[in-house]
């Protein structure tokens, strides 16, 4: 079936004339394609259309740019229920995109077209954000995975002109304390995978000179045998300076570093499950990172942009060239080729589809005017870095690629982007967890303390400041608050020199809820980011989904995913948040079982002027304490009812008010009457006072007789419910007239005052004392699991 | 020298980093700032055209070897001649955390006799074994030699941010107490990590931030030209960029970073 061409180098022709179906997925087994015998079938039609066999070039082309990885075509294609009928198009055109289509706001300004979205900012100004996935690498090589992972998501935010101004990263590893015997073969222990996850994306992120603002670090059995790593880019831009306008002649660069081995069938590794071989089959899959190579290729790639020498731009990720040479094409309605020997490789002896589909790092491909290319390569020279020229752009829609004066690829760009559409079987049942029956602790300081020391609530301090924060000298809220490290909400970013006017960046995450319900996950997961973007002052906010799933060709994986993606649309639209970039990395499933499903999101919101900013430390004793939103009897899947080793049923939910709620808090928070805000979030209540009162080295006492309340007479379930859309603020007594005015028609109560002596001290419904603890016992209990 | 007639070269090389923040800072004094690729400045052989050298914070040429390393043995054979001749003539070198390291591996700092061939410090991995981003406090220790901290009191503490993972500044530890000796009599000795109080660090884990040699935070050069401290004064130059402004009532105007910055111009205006 293989027939090497006579050639100075490898080449091989694949006779898929009368072959067999089983034959079929035995080519694609064989050169790694992951492609399904529906789209094998495809290949197998269009080379009999042109009387021909592929070349092994061909077939990887079509293996990487059909990859779930590069088309997301579960997200695109049909979903359908077990007996067969639709459900629906795509899960991607109806819910995700539907929200941001259906709210049309202005200030969306590219959305879902390229690889950050953008929106705008001010005076001609837009900030461009994307979130990636970078799992699949991080799992047989976590240092290196995460660091390209950061990589690859600062070059999605050049890939669209824009100067990387802040990084993200949230994390979710399996429990650090894992016994080893229980580890299936060929998985990593999840404090390996940790400490060289951390570190590889402090690596990228610090040696760049972008500093890591917002993250969060997450821990569940269902990570062991699946590594989470999402990781954000935040960049800004003179928008009149974007430009995607790739014309017939233009000349094609490959700019940034060489091109080697590493990431070979990265895409197509993502796209499967991963097995005890994986690390033995897909070590190479995972690439190497150079920071300082991308650095470079930074500041070339802003000059060229400023003095408007190109016509387009678009970063080599998964798929390397063979996915970004014809996408460039395909978008700008014109065909393309390109010179394989031009480009300058790390190896001797690559074979010209190695070459073709590498996925080597710090690599951007640029179209230009020929008459302005001396000029960029001039810009590139000064910089240190590479830039060269590897074909063109051409008339018609034919991507076309040579090797040492042989055609090794002729592909028509209407067949390479229109697969097959993908149909794949979504069933959701509701699982049956029972709200458990358990008498109320009789010492609920320890169970504060017992929170407030879990892997997912204690202080991330000791990896926060592994990543530099601080560089560009922007970063107005950070992270860590003050002298006690308090736990911020939000980053607060100022991009511009000579205005005020700043950027909130949060997120929401979780997990545990999906065990429940996917849905009610989804919309906490909004309603959590929504509100820690809030806490500091963030508005006109902006979302972005990352969705870390299992296998999506079973259906109850699926049928979680579209219960997930509908509580996107649905809360996009309750809050007039649309959703301007995502990612998906599905197939996360391992000798252990499929990923707990996870959805990240991540929240863009505008600080109108930095300096009202608000923090999360309480300030001046006497100061009232208000509680605004309701409480609920909403354990399931809470920190507590984990911590007593429960599910539960009741899972938060995000109620109707919520919007309303969030709205006040700005209007509040824009009157100056916010002297400090906090979310309510893991560990309810309780918690969050907590982290309050020790950040700001101010004690508090605190009624929860006062709180408002739906249906809960515990006063465990009133301390630790995780019910959303709710705040608490600290407020100076005199403006609690016009905090009554304001919060008029929304539930809140004052339920306790900043205290100068260094306790907590917090009063059950019938007024006796239930938590009662020093200042420093919390923070010490917050801080040393990790340590600082 | 009027302050519009100031010449501030701020050096960059693949790598380098903060050189935006550290412009910025020059500006807000209405000073002009400029940043220079090496590969420039090496090609147009035109150093002696300004007043202050700058090498800002990052990574130069990824710190493969040892921080500093590869720039610092590049800035010799590449510039040795011109640097020379602008230490000589008085004018000013700043070494900002990778500066630092570079003017240390370059043989500048500290420079008992001269520039020292081989490196006579170092700044070695953190005893944490972690990078460090956080705010530390730093007293000032200078009697009046280190033209950078003029507007400074002696036995003052400030607060800065430093962000690195090879910032222990050390000696051979056969000449420790030799060197250290001299940096006192030569009055070379600018800042040490102490805590909010004032009280020395004595190596104790997060005020000193890195387990330095005697805490030394930053050490000028006998004459008090050139001057390299591994804390980032562009990062602590507005108030807003304080970790705990919004617990003031009122926002700062400046941050303590801003004082070197006034140091060197003001010097320079007076000259």
């Amino acid at each position: 079936m293989y027939l090497r061409k006579d050639l100075p180098f490898e080449l091989f022709v694949i006779n898929l004339m009368d072959v067999t179906a089983k034959q079929l997925i035995e080519v694609s087994n064989e050169l790694g394609l992951a492609l399904s015998i529906k789209e094998m079938k495809a290949t197998q039609e269009y080379f009999l259309s042109k009387k021909r066999n592929p070349t092994d070039v061909e077939l990887q082309t079509i293996g990487q740019t059909w990859s779930e990885h590069c088309y997301h075509k579960t997200f695109k294609g049909d979903v359908v229920s077990p007996d067969g009928t639709l459900i629906l198009g795509s899960l991607f055109q109806t819910y995700i995109a539907q929200a941001t289509k259906e709210l049309n706001l202005s200030w969306c300004i590219d959305v879902f077209k390229d690889n950050a979205g953008i929106v705008d900012f001010e005076r001609g100004y837009s900030i461009a954000f994307k979130v990636e996935t970078h799992n699949h690498p991080s799992a047989i090589e976590p240092f290196g995975g995460a660091a390209t992972g950061t990589g690859g998501v600062i070059r999605d935010v050049l890939g669209v002109w824009a100067k990387p101004i802040a990084c993200t990263d949230v994390l979710c590893f399996g429990p650090l304390n894992y016994a080893y015997e229980k580890l299936p073969l060929g998985s990593k222990h999840p404090k390996h995978l940790f400490n060289g996850v951390v570190a590889g994306i402090g690596h990228y992120g610090n040696n760049m000179g972008i500093p890591t603002v917002n993250g969060a670090i997450y821990f569940d059995e269902g990570y062991v045998g699946n590594v989470v790593v999402y990781c954000g880019c935040i960049g800004i831009l003179p928008i009149n300076k974007f430009v995607r306008a790739t014309k017939i002649g233009d000349i094609a660069i490959l700019a940034g570093g060489k091109t080697g081995r590493d990431g070979i069938h990265g895409v197509t590794f993502a796209s499967v499950e991963l097995t005890e071989k994986s690390e033995e089959v897909s070590r190479s899959a995972v690439q190497i990172a150079n920071p300082i190579e991308e650095e470079k290729l930074t500041r070339a790639i802003l000059k060229i942009r400023d003095q408007e020498l190109c016509s387009g731009i678009t970063d080599l990720g998964g798929g390397g060239l063979s996915s970004a040479a014809g996408e460039m094409a395909y978008r700008s309605k014109c065909g393309i080729y390109v010179d394989l020997e031009r480009i300058h490789l790390k190896y001797l002896n690559m074979s010209p589809w190695e070459i073709w589909i590498s996925e080597s790092q710090e690599r951007m491909l640029i179209s230009a005017p020929k008459k302005n290319l001396d000029k960029i390569l001039d810009i590139f020279e000064s910089e240190d870095a590479e830039a060269i020229p590897i074909g063109r752009f051409t008339e018609g829609n034919t991507l076309r690629v040579n090797y040492k004066g042989y055609k090794v690829a002729v592909l028509d760009l209407n067949f390479l982007f229109k697969p097959p559409t993908v149909t794949r079987i979504a069933n959701w049942t509701e699982p049956k967890f029972s709200d458990p029956v358990f008498p109320e602790p009789k010492d609920l300081t320890s169970c504060l303390l017992k929170l407030l020391s879990t892997p997912n609530i204690a202080s991330k301090e000791s990896v926060i400041r592994t990543y530099d924060h601080e560089v560009q000298g922007n970063t107005v809220l950070k992270p860590l608050q003050g002298k006690y490290s308090g736990p911020n909400d939000s980053a607060v970013i100022k991009p511009l020199q000579d205005s005020w006017r700043g950027i909130a960046i949060s997120c929401g995450m979780n997990p545990n809820y999906g065990k429940i319900d996917p849905y009610w996950m989804a919309a906490s997961s909004i309603d959590e980011a929504l509100r820690n973007n809030v806490s500091v002052g963030g508005r006109r906010i902006a979302l972005l989904d990352n969705f870390t799933w299992g296998n999506p060709e079973k259906p109850d994986r699926l049928g979680g995913l579209v219960r997930a993606a509908q509580a996107c649309y649905d809360f996009a639209k309750v809050f007039r948040t649309p959703f301007v970039s995502g990612k998906d990395s599905l197939y996360n499933e391992s000798p252990l079982g499929p990923v707990t499903p996870t959805l990240l999101i991540t929240a863009l919101g505008i600080i109108p002027d930095v300096r009202r900013v608000v923090s999360v430390d309480f300030k001046h004793p006497e100061n009232l304490i208000y509680l605004v939103g309701e409480t609920h009897p909403e354990l399931g899947g809470s920190e507590y009812f984990k911590l007593n080793r429960f599910i539960g049923n009741g899972v938060p939910r995000v109620r109707s008010e919520a919007k309303r709620i969030m709205e006040t808090i700005t209007a509040t928070i824009d009157a100056g009457y916010i002297k400090s805000c906090h979310d309510l979030s893991e560990g309810g209540l309780a918690v969050a006072i907590a982290e309050m009162a020790f950040s700001g080295g101010c004690g508090a006492e605190l009624y929860l007789g006062r709180v408002p309340k739906s249906n809960i007479k515990r006063n465990d379930y009133l301390l630790f419910s995780e019910s959303n859309s709710r705040f608490l603020i600290e407020v100076s007594e005199k403006y609690k007239d016009q905090i009554e005015t304001l919060m008029k028609g929304i539930p809140h109560s004052s339920v306790g005052r900043v205290k100068r002596k260094n306790r907590l001290s917090i009063y059950g419904i019938n007024n006796e004392l239930i938590v009662d603890a020093e200042l420093s016992t919390l923070r010490n209990a917050w801080k040393s699991t990790f340590g600082d | 020298m009027k302050k519009e007639d100031i010449k501030v070269c701020i050096l960059r090389v693949g790598g380098t980093n903060c050189d935006a923040e550290t412009r910025r800072a020059f500006n807000e004094l209405g000073v002009v700032a400029n940043v220079v690729h090496a590969n420039k400045i090496i090609k147009e052989k035109n150093l002696l055209d300004y007043d202050i050298l700058v090498f800002p914070g990052g990574f130069s040429y990824g710190d493969y070897v040892r921080a500093g390393a590869i720039w610092g043995k590049r800035i010799k054979t590449k510039l040795g001649y011109e640097l020379r001749k602008f230490d000589e003539e008085g004018r000013l070198v700043l070494g900002i955390c990778n500066g630092f390291q570079v003017l240390v591996e370059a043989g500048l700092l500290p420079d008992f006799e001269g520039f020292s061939e081989s490196p006579k410090a170092a700044l070695a991995s953190n005893t944490s074994i972690k990078y460090e981003c956080r705010w530390i406090y730093l007293k000032h220790e200078n009697s009046g030699n280190c033209i950078f901290t003029k507007r400074i009191q002696k036995g003052e503490r400030i607060f800065m941010p430093v962000a690195h993972a090879e910032g222990r500044f050390i000696f051979p530890k056969k000449n420790e107490n030799e060197y250290l000796k001299r940096l006192y009599c030569n009055d070379q000795l600018v800042f040490r990590y102490c805590d909010e109080k004032g009280k020395y660090a004595a190596g104790k884990y997060p005020i000193s931030p890195n387990g330095a040699f005697h805490d030394i935070a930053g050490i000028c050069n006998t004459d008090g030209n050139v001057f390299g401290l591994m804390p980032h004064p562009e990062r602590a130059c507005y108030g807003w960029q304080l970790p705990d402004w919004t617990e003031q009532s009122q926002i700062l105007r400046y941050g303590d970073g801003m004082l070197l910055f006034e140091s060197m111009v003001d010097y320079l205006v007076k000259r």
